[in-house]
């Protein structure tokens, strides 16, 4: 395990650093943790963007032109549910993830 | 230099490993679409930490650096000083910590930033324990909470970090919470432009501490505040204003009932700590206002 750390770090102190630097910006691969969905009733979302500002992983979008004007990013939605509760109309509900 | 490996659709990462449901996501969210990318920010070993990364991985694009769980603030003293130093004064120095590193081990350090008057912005986000190492009771953690160094609920009150930051008196204080993003915003706005230093006292649903359901996270916040548990209120250069004055409480079941963390007690205990809290509300709502200097 030390070893392991060793290595890298003396490359690093050769240029004056003298701990890790995150030098990628990534992403978790989030959108597997999900049990359950958002599902979103189109026709009675009055397209607030209450659930867009509180969405703790930014992943909704709100698209006023499109017949789905609510556009979810599943890559990265968590399934946490807080959308369903914010929705001043309850028009966003949490289903069953299937895989 | 920093590659940008996957797409965002602002200064944080869409794919972050906090728990479903975190309010702490939720004010690093807000708090960046405030600060900009014009920001160096300092964080502390804890859950914060998830969002300056592990090895090469960072989770913003902004610069920033995590330091030990004690110098949060005078970390960001020193990098305030070296921006002076090169005649830097548009660049924002954030602090972000949670309420162990500030309430706890960096008391000493945001006492002594404060006294110095460094112009940072300091957030602390107060999920009322130390979360990311498994739930322990910190100064933060409210009385009758049980956590796992407080099993069966703990016997003292929560520190009041708002008092100590304005004995310092700084130019801006702020206690805010998740229930209302704009009134969040707002204050980080104003701690930000602030001319000295700032803290913003945020309120922080925890999914995994407080043993609720994760979809609740907004609908505790909001009752926090409305059973008079988290009072909201801000400081300006002596002047203080109380933005969620009530006359009415709501009932305490609306939110310490949906918690696993006050689960021990009974009916009757239940009862008196809303007594206790409600007292406490009104009490401190009219120390407040006899403390403002109009």
């Amino acid at each position: 395990m030390e070893k392991q750390q060793e290595q890298p770090m003396k490359m690093l102190k050769k240029r004056n650093v003298l701990g890790p630097v995150a030098t990628d910006f990534t992403a978790a691969n989030t959108g597997n943790w999900r049990i359950e969905r958002p599902e979103v009733d189109y026709s009675r979302c009055s397209k607030c963007r209450t659930c867009e500002r509180y969405c703790p992983t930014n992943v909704i979008e709100i698209r006023p032109d499109d017949q789905e004007c609510v556009y979810i990013n599943f890559d990265y939605c968590k399934g946490c549910g807080i959308c369903t509760n914010v929705c001043p109309r309850q028009c966003i509900q949490l289903i069953p993830e299937v895989r | 230099m920093y590659d940008i490996k996957h797409e965002a659709k602002g200064l944080v990462t869409h794919g972050n490993s906090a728990c479903a449901g975190c309010g702490l996501e939720l004010i690093m969210r807000k708090t960046m679409e405030v600060v900009g990318p014009d920001t160096i920010i300092v964080i502390p070993p804890g859950c914060a930490a998830m969002f300056s990364g592990f090895g090469k991985e960072g989770g913003l694009k902004i610069a920033g650096c995590q330091m030990n769980l004690e110098n949060t603030a005078a970390c960001a003293s020193g990098i305030r000083a070296a921006l002076n130093a090169q005649g830097n004064t548009h660049t924002t120095v954030l602090g972000f910590a949670g309420d162990g590193g500030t309430l706890d081990i960096g008391l000493q350090s945001l006492s002594g930033m404060f006294e110095r008057g460094d112009r940072v912005m300091y957030v602390c986000y107060d999920n009322e324990a130390y979360m990311n190492t498994g739930v322990q009771g910190s100064s933060a953690t409210p009385a009758s909470a049980s956590t796992t160094t407080t099993p069966g609920g703990k016997t003292s009150q929560k520190k009041d970090l708002m008092m100590i930051a304005m004995a310092h008196r700084i130019p801006y204080a702020a206690t805010a919470s998740l229930q209302n993003l704009n009134d969040l915003k707002k204050k980080l706005e104003k701690a930000k432009n602030a001319n000295g230093p700032s803290l913003v006292h945020v309120h922080t649903p925890c999914p995994t501490g407080w043993r609720f359901n994760p979809a609740l996270s907004i609908e505790l916040a909001r009752a926090a505040v409305r059973t008079g548990a988290w009072i909201l209120y801000e400081y300006e250069n002596g002047k203080i204003t109380i933005n969620n004055k009530l006359t009415e409480l709501a009932e305490i079941d609306t939110y310490i009932g949906k918690q696993g963390r006050f689960k021990h007690l009974n009916a009757e205990q239940k009862t008196e700590l809303g007594k206790q809290i409600k007292d406490n509300y009104f009490t401190y709502t009219s120390m407040l206002e006899r403390m403002s200097i109009h």
